[in-house]
């Protein structure tokens, strides 16, 4: 019996060792996907996590991954529950202790409940348009993230927006805050007031309630409003409703302008002919022209590697974001290796590091063959946010076509409100903040 | 063989009434406590601590919870999440305006905070019964949660809802780590589960079991309803609350009103129904079915996907496990409508009987 069994043990000695061999000469950087492909907001994630996933094989395509060392990673279902994330975070975080990418959990409730987490495990925690707004003060925050921009900085862009078009002056006017009542719908209230102190004009709120597929009363009540503008916070089906409603009651809109997550093909096209000429903020444009959303169609596809199932989706909003944000992640673990030696994986305190030193110019931007999808980025310690700039989309009844350049809420304004806000999550935490003049 | 009590003689009344009358029930236990309190601890890892353990215990005493007051009382209640959000928002809201209040204190107001709440939820039961009452219950669920979201006041005026909870420090020692948590959450748990244990067998869990067997009839013998009703409902709320102290505080660090949606609810009385209503055990049992079997499914599904060579993304993974889930969910329920629970009972019987079934 042992006769038979020792050459067998031999070979299986030999061939795990060759194995560990093979793991340790190739480095490799892991990504912990904490993603959802089902659930409510499903079909979000579909393109979402497919951009992201897509651009990390098109690295490892093109280039052969970052400086040689190529990109891995390990998807866990969330379905957008907090408890859920939490578990996969846990998961995933054990294969995150020799190299990790930042971790996307694509869900404002589940990052809230990561922040923590993650900073006491050195993973860095990348909030790309959404999640907990006041870590833009990295000097509280040093793990958080909240890249491009935020919801108020969104919002104060947007405020800017209205302003140009009408002429660079508010005073007096109307404008209806329509927002899903939650967390997210709620994160840009103190924003909007602050701008309409400063620029005089009334800002009307009005919530609806989850999910939002019930809008009459609302409508109404903006009808007796005339506002000339309305500000719209809205998810999921809530998009499509508002749009519809929108026309019932005859309210133009081109005059009602959504934020980022109100934005996307999904919401428009379920719309119909109601949504022509409806508008929404975005931080990346949509389409094929820009040039690696199709070199990534000609390389990844080409290769049979793509993640979308139905690659009908390349070029949608959602998809491009997802892209953009694993452009981002992507360039601060290039960032961190010319820091810490390139060619080798790196930790999440490294990866940190370098998403804290960011500097994606648009000279950049044009080597990545991603101009004009996203804002350029320049991150600091103090500053985790690094753009604060959005485009103003138009939908013209197939395609999203940008109607502005890219814009800048009031900095000046919104900032100060993240700062005290960080200011009080330090003192009920007992953290004391960096002093960021000494880090570099 | 195993489990025969020939031979274990009662000659006082503090052996007949003790909790676990029988020898082996109780070298069980204690070995089972031994396990959670030294084995556990020394062998787990972090993720079994913050993603299994914990969720696992602070499910268990929600559901322990909702049993009191369905199982024991048989009041129908749709807001066991709501009392858990009261719970969690009750706390953070003590350790952030009284200076210097103990954590433990402040979990005990908590469960007192939503004990106050579940009374005045409770006062309908009086008047209405079964699915009615469900209703009324429901109630409660919306209204809660519209009410925090409401009132920036309850959550600190966080610009988004979400509250993120303080340090817990007891004698100056911070309880930061999963098993400091894991160890502080199983202590409470296994307190109030005794306490739980006691009550539904004292002349208090006699009357709400008279009360759900048929009110008139216990009205008659000189139950008062009223009181009886309203502290199955303070009862439960307390259980539910410091459930929801401990969901906040130990396992998720943060939470948001609508975290504890109508759907937690509906977990949580899933869990009850699976586990064995109007069963302490059953409580324990249900938790661990409904939170840990998709836990096992995901992690074990890719894992003979890849065995089998079969092409399983994450989303077939997860569509599949719901697949697998529902369908056990109404076989145990087609072979056991009494819940897990009962199962167990059942195992024990035969026990009794086993190797000489007659």
């Amino acid at each position: 019996m042992t006769k038979i069994f020792k050459p067998a043990f031999a070979a299986a000695a030999v061939s795990l060792a060759l194995f560990a061999q093979g793991a340790t000469a190739a480095e490799e950087q892991f990504f912990p996907i904490i993603g959802y492909r089902v659930g409510p907001y499903g079909a979000n994630g579909q393109s979402l996590f497919g951009g992201f996933i897509d651009y990390l094989s098109y690295v490892n395509l093109k280039e052969g991954g970052v400086n040689g060392v190529k990109m891995t990673w390990e998807e866990c279902e969330t379905e957008y529950n907090n408890a859920k994330g939490v578990e996969c975070y846990e998961r995933l975080k054990g294969k995150a202790k020799a190299s990790a990418g930042p971790i996307h959990p694509l869900s404002t409730g589940i990052s809230y409940a990561l922040i923590e987490k993650a900073s006491a495990d050195k993973i860095p925690l990348a909030m790309v348009g959404y999640g907990r707004t006041d870590a833009v003060d990295g000097s509280v925050f040093p793990y958080a993230f909240p890249l491009v921009t935020t919801y108020q900085m969104q919002a104060s862009a947007i405020v800017k927006f209205i302003k140009d078009k009408e002429k660079g002056n508010l005073a007096g006017k109307k404008v209806v805050f329509l927002y899903h009542d939650s967390a997210y719908g709620k994160e840009p209230i103190l924003a909007l007031e602050a701008e309409s102190r400063l620029n005089k004009f009334d800002l009307v709120q009005i919530p609806v309630a989850h999910p939002g597929n019930e809008q009459g009363a609302q409508w109404l009540k903006i009808r007796q409003e005339k506002p000339d503008y309305v500000i719209f916070w809205g998810w999921g089906v809530m998009n499509q409703t508002a749009i519809k409603a929108a026309q019932k009651v005859g309210f133009p809109r081109d005059k009602m302008i959504g934020s980022w997550w109100a934005g996307s093909e999904e919401d428009t096209v379920s719309a119909g002919d109601a949504a022509k000429g409806y508008m929404s903020a975005t931080f990346n444009v949509s389409g094929k022209a820009v040039p690696v959303v199709a070199d990534i169609e000609k390389v990844v596809y080409g290769a049979g590697k793509g993640n979308l199932q139905d690659a009908s989706k390349i070029g949608t909003i959602l998809y491009n974001r997802g892209i953009s944000m694993a452009i981002l992640s992507v360039e601060a673990i290039r960032k961190a290796q010319e820091k810490y030696g390139k060619g080798k994986a790196m930790t999440g305190e490294q990866v940190r590091w370098g998403m804290e030193n960011l500097n994606i110019t648009e000279a950049r931007l044009k080597q990545l063959g991603a101009t004009n999808l996203l804002p350029e980025v320049k991150t600091t310690c103090d500053n985790h946010e690094g753009s604060g700039k959005v485009k103003i989309q138009q939908w013209d009844g197939s395609k999203w076509v940008a109607v502005s350049e890219w814009l800048e809420g009031n900095k000046g304004l919104i900032h100060p409100l993240f700062q005290a806000s960080a200011k009080q999550y330090a003192k009920e935490k007992g953290i004391t903040p960096r002093d960021c003049a000494k880090e570099k | 063989m195993l489990y025969r009590e020939a031979g274990q003689f009662k000659t006082t009344y503090a052996a007949d009434q003790q909790l676990f009358p029988i020898r082996q029930d109780r070298l069980g236990v204690i070995a089972l406590l031994a396990i959670g309190f030294v084995g556990v601890p020394l062998f787990a890892s972090e993720y079994w601590f913050s993603a299994i353990l914990i969720p696992f215990l602070v499910f268990s005493l929600a559901a322990l919870g909702l049993n009191i007051l369905t199982g024991y009382a048989g009041q129908l209640s749709l807001g066991s999440a709501a009392f858990m959000a009261v719970g969690a928002y009750a706390a953070y809201n003590f350790q952030l305006r009284v200076e210097g209040i103990p954590i433990l204190v402040t979990f005990i107001m908590a469960g007192l905070t939503a004990a106050g709440v579940g009374i005045l939820f409770g006062l309908p039961s009086l008047r209405i019964k079964g699915f009615y009452l469900a209703v009324a219950t429901l109630a409660a669920q919306f209204f809660i949660v519209w009410c925090l979201t409401k009132f920036p006041w309850l959550s600190n005026n966080s610009s988004s809802g979400v509250i993120s909870t303080q340090k817990m420090f007891i004698f100056g020692h911070e309880f930061d780590s999963p098993r400091e948590k894991y160890l502080l959450v199983l202590s409470i748990v296994v307190f109030l589960s005794l306490a739980a244990k006691n009550m539904v067998r004292s002349s208090t869990g006699r009357a709400w079991m008279a009360v759900r067997d048929m009110d008139v009839a216990a009205s008659v013998i000189g139950i008062r309803l009223m009181p009886t009703k309203l502290l199955a409902f303070a009862v439960s709320s307390f259980y539910c609350g410091v459930a929801g102290a401990l969901y906040a505080f130990c396992y998720l660090g943060s939470v948001e009103p609508d975290g504890f949606s109508l759907e937690l609810s509906f977990r949580i009385l899933f869990m009850i129904i699976i586990g064995g209503v109007g069963s302490i055990l059953g409580s324990y049992l249900g938790a661990a079915f409904i939170l840990l079997l998709p836990i096992f499914l995901d992690i074990a599904l890719p894992f003979f996907a890849n065995l089998f060579g079969l092409p399983f993304s994450t989303a077939t993974v997860s569509h599949i496990q719901v697949l697998v889930f529902g369908s056990l969910i109404m076989f145990f329920l087609i072979v056991e409508p009494h819940g897990l629970a009962r199962l167990w009972q059942i195992t024990k019987e035969k026990l009794r009987l086993w190797p000489f079934p007659h």
